[in-house]
């Protein structure tokens, strides 16, 4: 019983630390418009066809992702392994297509089922097996890319032209890309209102209140890692869209980025509060500040450093508040 | 709801365990000198988990994953103003741990004070610190280590044992003592088990918070340091290998993540148990794909044997 009590006090204590650590939602809208004015004026094409395609194109892996870990964040967890999954589900899509546009449906059915397994495995160890997330999925992402290796050692594969070439298209005036945001942003919308979003949100906010009202805790956090797998699988897909081949390394670092821009976009990294609009505006804003330290022509040894600066700069300013009280 | 067994028991049986299984596959694999060379490989993550221990030690989420950045510029500095010459090396080592003890200071002030999440913060230090390596080596490291640090490392001592050994050995003595017997070690437990009433006794919980992340960061960059004399040279990415072992060796030897529970002699445990599984690995001859699928499945093994979290109904 000691050992619960004591964990109870320490849930109780990060909440307090994390509750003063959310950045409203809006301001990383504001940081959005912000990126982007900054961007187009270092940018002299910034408003062209080309070039807005061409930052959409990165923009979809990312989006993805972030809202991916949106929701396995707001059920209380954590995803590691988000990259490596991505990874996963792009050499199997690509390994799968051989090149023919009639394979292309079922590379696309394949990689969603991996991106949905590999979330159901996550989420079975850190809600029934009752795994720490942050060391359990650390640990599943060596399975995952290790798979990925083993299906493809090398970087290479061909992905049919009209796949890739769509991918580039525009429909309705308006790039194929910019409809794969939109249509990811509708599935946030309908997602936020179904029953399943209520139930992780519950159990991120206060598992044993979430049990003791008859939320099935387990099954809510599966579901928020299933999700989350999906949402990867969407990822590796969109990467397989924008590179046009497979790269057994290809989704490492969207795992950290993933929860960066959860966190620029407001959740709660506690879970129980938060939404995917705010990640979504995060994935794009550090899309964007790689740019504008690309335009902004510094010396290409600062890039990585301003990069970063920027990054932890945006966290301390959303800390200044919680000065001016007096807390732990 | 007592743990049915000591996590550090389990830990070093699996150790052993692992060498075994590497004798009866490849003869040679368990002796005396081969021990040695494993746990030689072995002290450069035990050294870089040390600062994470008590990072996860002091609770509150507590986690420094720019320990691997931290790692590469220490070796960075030290291989620039040592660059082979064994005069140099005091100074060498004086300046990486500086710079490391910086890094991990402003980690500390930002979590502390700013009530920045430890994860992202110490994610956001990662790059930063990436980037100071660039800017400061222009892309290119220069210089190497000293022929006393390669010595330390690699040459025998007492009982075939290298000084890098003893240092570890030092290290475990002292960070245990400290942890047991001072009050900076009481104060990292109360503060780990419960902030609140930490606070309410008198700890000064945020100046605590800021010593473990400095402290971290001096370790990495110590880590750092006797790793350049295993590599020689540096390169730009040398310490990331060493992030997320890191915090599974702490793990591995029963530290809790949600902190006030564990100590740094399981952590020794831990990291050998992660290098020896890796060697027994690459005895087998496994390819790359392989390695990871085993490492994944063995750590999960490791977790679900005692890291497992309390049952919600009781």
């Amino acid at each position: 019983m000691a050992g619960s009590v004591l964990q109870t006090a320490n849930r109780g204590l990060w909440r307090s630390v994390w509750d003063r650590f959310r950045v409203p939602a809006w301001v990383s809208y504001v940081l959005l418009a912000a990126a982007v004015g900054v961007n187009a004026s270092l940018q002299p094409y910034f408003f062209t066809l080309y070039n807005i395609q061409s930052n959409l194109n990165t923009f979809v892996p990312l989006v993805a992702a972030a809202v991916g870990q949106t929701l396995i964040i707001l059920g209380g967890g954590i995803d590691l392994s988000l990259g490596a999954i991505i990874t996963l589900v792009d050499v199997v899509v690509v390994t799968l297509m051989e090149g023919s546009i009639e394979r292309v449906p079922l590379a696309l059915a394949a990689g969603l089922l991996v991106g949905g397994l590999c979330g159901l495995a996550n989420g079975v160890l850190a809600a029934y097996v009752r795994l720490q997330p942050i060391v359990a999925t650390f640990a599943t992402s060596f399975i995952w890319s290790g798979l990925a290796l083993w299906i493809m050692p090398r970087p290479g594969g061909s992905v049919p032209r009209a796949f890739y070439r769509g991918y580039r298209d525009v429909f309705l005036g308006i790039p194929v890309a910019a409809w794969i945001i939109l249509g990811i942003i509708v599935l946030w919308l309908i997602l936020k209102r179904h029953r399943v979003t209520r139930y992780i949100l519950a159990v991120g906010g206060d598992e044993r209140a979430a049990y003791a009202t008859g939320v099935p805790v387990a099954k809510a956090k599966v579901a928020s890692y299933v999700l989350g797998g999906l949402f990867a699988a969407l990822a590796g897909i969109g990467i397989v869209a924008n590179t046009a081949s497979g790269d057994p390394y290809v989704g490492g670092p969207i795992t950290l980025t993933s929860i960066t821009a959860v966190v620029i976009g407001g959740t709660r990294l506690s879970g129980g509060a938060g939404g995917a609009g705010g990640s979504i505006a995060g994935a794009m804003i550090l899309s964007l500040v790689g740019n504008i330290v690309f335009f902004a022509n510094v010396g290409s040894y600062y890039q990585e450093l301003i990069n970063g600066a920027i990054v932890v700069a945006a966290l301390a300013l959303a800390g200044i508040p919680s000065l001016r009280r007096r807390s732990l | 709801m007592g743990r049915p067994l000591n996590p550090v028991l389990i830990a070093f049986a699996i150790a052993v365990l692992l060498f075994v299984v590497g004798e009866l596959v490849s003869p040679g694999f368990a002796a005396y000198s081969q021990i040695i060379n494993v746990l030689r490989v072995s002290s450069f993550l035990g050294i870089i988990a040390a600062g994470q221990t008590l990072v996860i030690l002091s609770g509150g989420e507590g986690v420094d994953l720019s320990v691997g950045a931290i790692v590469t510029f220490g070796a960075i500095v030290a291989s620039r103003v040592i660059d082979g010459q064994d005069a140099m090396v005091l100074w060498g080592l004086a300046q990486a741990l500086a710079a490391g003890l910086a890094l991990g200071a402003v980690n500390g002030i930002l979590i502390a004070y700013l009530k920045v999440p430890p994860l992202i913060m110490t994610l956001g230090m990662a790059s930063v610190v990436k980037g100071l390596s660039l800017v400061y080596t222009k892309g290119q490291p220069s210089g190497r280590a000293a022929p006393i640090m390669v010595r330390l490392v690699s040459q025998e001592t007492v009982f075939g044992i290298p000084g890098i050994l003893w240092i570890w050995l030092a290290l475990m003595v002292a960070l245990t003592f400290i942890l047991r017997q001072t009050t900076f070690g009481r104060s990292l437990y109360a503060i780990g088990a419960n902030r609140q009433a930490a606070y309410l006794s008198g700890v000064p919980v945020k100046r605590m918070v800021v010593a473990v992340y400095s402290l971290s960061g001096l370790l990495s960059a110590l880590g750092g340091f006797f790793f350049l004399g295993y590599t020689q040279s540096v390169f730009l990415n040398l310490g990331d290998r060493y992030v997320l072992p890191s915090v599974a060796a702490v793990v591995v030897g029963g530290t809790s993540l949600a902190g006030g529970a564990g100590g740094y002699v399981g952590t020794v445990v831990g990291s050998i148990v992660l290098t020896v599984l890796q060697s027994v690995l690459v005895t087998l001859r496994m390819e790359e794909a392989g390695r990871q699928i085993v490492y994944g499945i063995v750590l999960l093994a490791l977790l679900a044997a005692y890291g497992r979290q309390y049952r919600l109904r009781q």
